[in-house]
């Protein structure tokens, strides 16, 4: 993709921090990483290290009445919301004071006081949940604008017809926002969909495309700004594809077999961060200097988010039950079936049995860990292809 | 009190919390200008328009899927489903996000969203419109699963379900919608989730049924003291999720013997989850093995005589009742 036009700088304390977000997105990135490697990080992780433009240039086309709501690459979103990165780092090392109290982890961002509705581990999934966003901001008679991000993969699951057709239909105030970064985990673009040019995917639903340039934060945001004060206007949504490029592997496990090592490196000349920067510097809105004190203030505040999130407890086990369900009066009897054994017919009714079932729980999370120690990998497919080589990777970061 | 049909004690309950409450509103397949699949929300567009009672696309998963984010941002939705059946193409919003996102997100959001849908046998839909899915819904911790069998919990249970906070699935019985009884008209009429109904007081076996195997045990209850001198009690759960199982094991704690009635699949049923928490809890009061009455393990057949034959009638719940009883009676 060739680089965009060069749009205007905005006010140079507007660039500044924008430069600066997505320079802490890019160094909280690298560290997530790391720690993965040094295996204070489980599970997936998903990095967002080349997309920082679409975040940031889209965020900030968004009031902060406004919702946005992403997928399991979803850091970033969060931080540029203004999660402090440290409650996301903790929320990747599983500490309480993770934003979701280490329930949610990489894959399932949340703020809901900053209007971030969320990372979604299903490819899809969040679609239809933005779609009922913005159909409550509608309901409501509020000009809030829901901005709705997910992959290019996601362009292909039936809630995406399914949710562009309904929010065209009833005339929902959201902007559907692909980023197509080239890749549904590791099978390319012009493999997994007929139609490549995105934008137009949602043309026989109802809902009219444009596409911005992903690698450029002034583009993203220009266009993101217009199309979301346009569907604040005229109440119907649109689809921005934004094209861009992750410089990682799909998570951390993804040997990259899929692409060559030319294409990555072609796509790293157009570093959105680099290429912001210099021309701030050039245009005079920067000094020198000051790319490098903005650099080292964001590998400042990630180390700080590194040592809180690492000082952080890791939950208690009575933890376990907590917000499985939204206690009122009405309902009991939830954990009647972890209420076995010598407890008899009394243990089975009342929110007094949430305490006494957690008498139990420590033996069987004990239990658990115990288990997941002795190396029970699950096998084969994506989850199998995924799963790290903690050892290589800790060799690899000299740890 | 007034005599009302389960669909329209469905009906009022609708009725009743749409003029209550603003944040109620409806979505589903035909449900405003048609008035409904089973006429459930007849009349409902009529009175509360297009904002409050929406007629959506057949694009299952994405009305529940929209449910769910209103539910999060404000909004008490309830979704109309047509068919039980049709909830599995909704499966990834309902288990993957609906019931996980209190939880998953720390406890920082909350889904008050009801889906309505009936399921059941006996009308010859076949394979794909037939079957009886509450044991998957069951299954899933963070949704609360109610299945009224009769008009009056219809309503009450219906309004408690849009009153509470947590993701309802509210499975109906296409078979119950034409049944009639008395119904409280009181508008705060709340039946409360976890707090079994004893359909009818026994000594000498507790007879479960689920959803409208309620009925079917009723009526099995009465051929028993008529014909064989035997008192069955007759529990009806009402919500599997809460589950009222003090209610179950006292019962069993008085009869020593239990009778489990689903129209849905034997393996990882019902009856088959309320068997285990008896086996667990209440093994030495039991004088005969749990005997469970279910649907036939096969896809529902479309010819009448097979469809039959596929779910359970009453002889055969007083067979399995005479069987705890240690009498071959019709067996």
């Amino acid at each position: 993709m060739p680089a965009s036009t060069p749009r205007a700088l905005p006010a140079p304390e507007t660039a500044r921090e924008w430069l600066e977000t997505m320079t802490l997105i890019r160094r909280f990135e690298e560290r997530a990483g790391e720690s993965y490697a040094r295996a204070k990080i489980g599970g997936f992780l998903h990095l967002s290290i080349g997309e920082e433009a679409t975040i940031v240039g889209s965020a900030r086309a968004l009031r902060d009445t406004d919702y946005l709501i992403s997928t399991y690459r979803s850091h970033g979103h969060a931080l540029v919301r203004g999660t402090p990165p440290e409650q996301v780092m903790a929320e990747l090392f599983g500490r309480v004071d993770g934003v979701c109290h280490g329930r949610g982890g990489s894959m399932h961002m949340f703020d809901l006081a900053r209007r971030f509705m969320g990372g979604y581990g299903i490819v899809g999934g969040n679609l239809p949940i933005a779609a009922g966003i913005a159909l409550s901001s509608d309901y409501g008679g509020r000009d809030e604008v829901t901005l709705c991000q997910f992959g290019d993969g996601a362009s292909n699951q039936g809630t995406f017809g399914e949710s562009l057709n309904l929010a065209a239909l009833w005339r929902l105030p959201v902007v559907f926002m692909v980023t197509n970064n080239q890749f549904g985990m590791g099978t390319a673009l012009g493999r997994h969909s007929a139609v490549t040019d995105l934008q137009r995917k949602g043309e026989s639903l109802g809902v009219p495309g444009v596409r911005c340039d992903g690698m450029d934060v002034l583009d993203t945001h220009a266009v993101v700004a217009e199309a979301v004060e346009r569907v604040r206007e005229e109440r119907r949504p649109l689809l921005i594809e934004a094209v861009t490029y992750r410089f990682r592997g799909h998570s951390m496990a993804d040997p990259e077999q899929y692409r060559t090592k030319e294409e990555v490196e072609a796509w790293r000349r157009r570093d959105p961060i680099p290429a912001f920067g210099e021309r701030l510097v050039a245009e005079g809105e920067l000094e020198p200097g000051e790319l490098e004190a903005i650099d080292a203030a964001a590998i400042a505040r990630v180390d700080a988010a590194v040592e809180f999130a690492d000082a952080s407890p890791f939950p208690q086990p009575d933890a376990l039950f907590e917000d499985t369900y939204v206690l009122g009066d009405s309902p009991h009897g939830w954990y009647s079936v972890e209420t076995t054994g010598e407890r008899a017919a009394g243990a089975s009714g009342g929110r007094d049995s949430v305490e006494s079932a957690n008498d139990e729980i420590p033996q069987q999370l004990t239990t658990a860990l115990a288990a997941g120690e002795e190396g029970g990998e699950p096998g084969g497919g994506e989850i199998g292809a995924e799963l790290p080589d903690r050892a290589a990777e800790q060799r690899a970061a000299g740890g | 009190m007034a005599e009302m049909r389960y669909r329209e004690a469905l009906g009022a309950a609708l009725r009743e919390e749409l003029r209550r409450d603003e944040r109620v509103m409806l979505m589903g397949e035909d449900i405003g200008v048609f008035g409904g699949a089973f006429k459930v929300t007849d009349g409902l567009l009529e009175e509360f328009g297009e904002r409050r009672v929406r007629d959506t696309p057949i694009s299952e998963n994405t009305i529940v899927g929209m449910g769910v984010g209103a539910a999060m941002t404000g909004l008490r939705p309830v979704v109309e489903l047509m068919t039980i059946n049709f909830s599995l193409l909704a499966f990834d919003q309902i288990v993957n996000h609906a019931s996980k996102i209190h939880y998953m997100f720390g406890g920082q959001a909350r889904v008050p969203l009801v889906v309505r849908m009936p399921q059941g046998a006996g009308h010859q839909l076949g394979p794909t419109h037939s079957h009886c899915l509450e044991a998957i819904y069951l299954h899933v911790p963070g949704l609360l699963v109610a299945a009224p069998a009769t008009p009056a919990d219809a309503k009450g249970m219906l309004k408690t379900a849009i009153r509470d906070e947590n993701p309802v699935i509210f499975i109906e019985h296409e078979s119950l919608y034409g049944a009639r009884g008395e119904v409280p008209d009181d508008e705060d009429h709340l039946v409360q989730f976890g707090v079994a109904r004893i359909a009818r007081e026994g000594g000498d076996v507790t007879i479960v049924g689920i959803s409208r195997m309620a009925v079917t045990a009723e009526r099995a209850a009465a051929t028993l003291a008529a014909d064989h001198g035997v008192e069955a009690e007759v529990i009806d759960p009402r919500t599997l999720r809460p589950l009222d199982l003090d209610t179950i094991l006292a019962s069993v704690r008085k009869t020593n013997r239990c009778v489990i009635v689903e129209e849905g699949w034997p393996h990882g049923g019902v009856g088959a989850n309320l068997a285990a928490l008896i086996g667990e809890q209440a093994f030495d009061d039991l004088d005969a093995p749990v005997q469970r009455v279910t649907g036939a393990d096969v896809p529902m057949p479309y010819s009448k005589p097979l469809e039959d034959i596929a779910y359970p009638h009453e002889p055969q719940v007083v067979a399995a009742a005479l069987a705890t009883l240690g009498h071959d009676g019709a067996r």
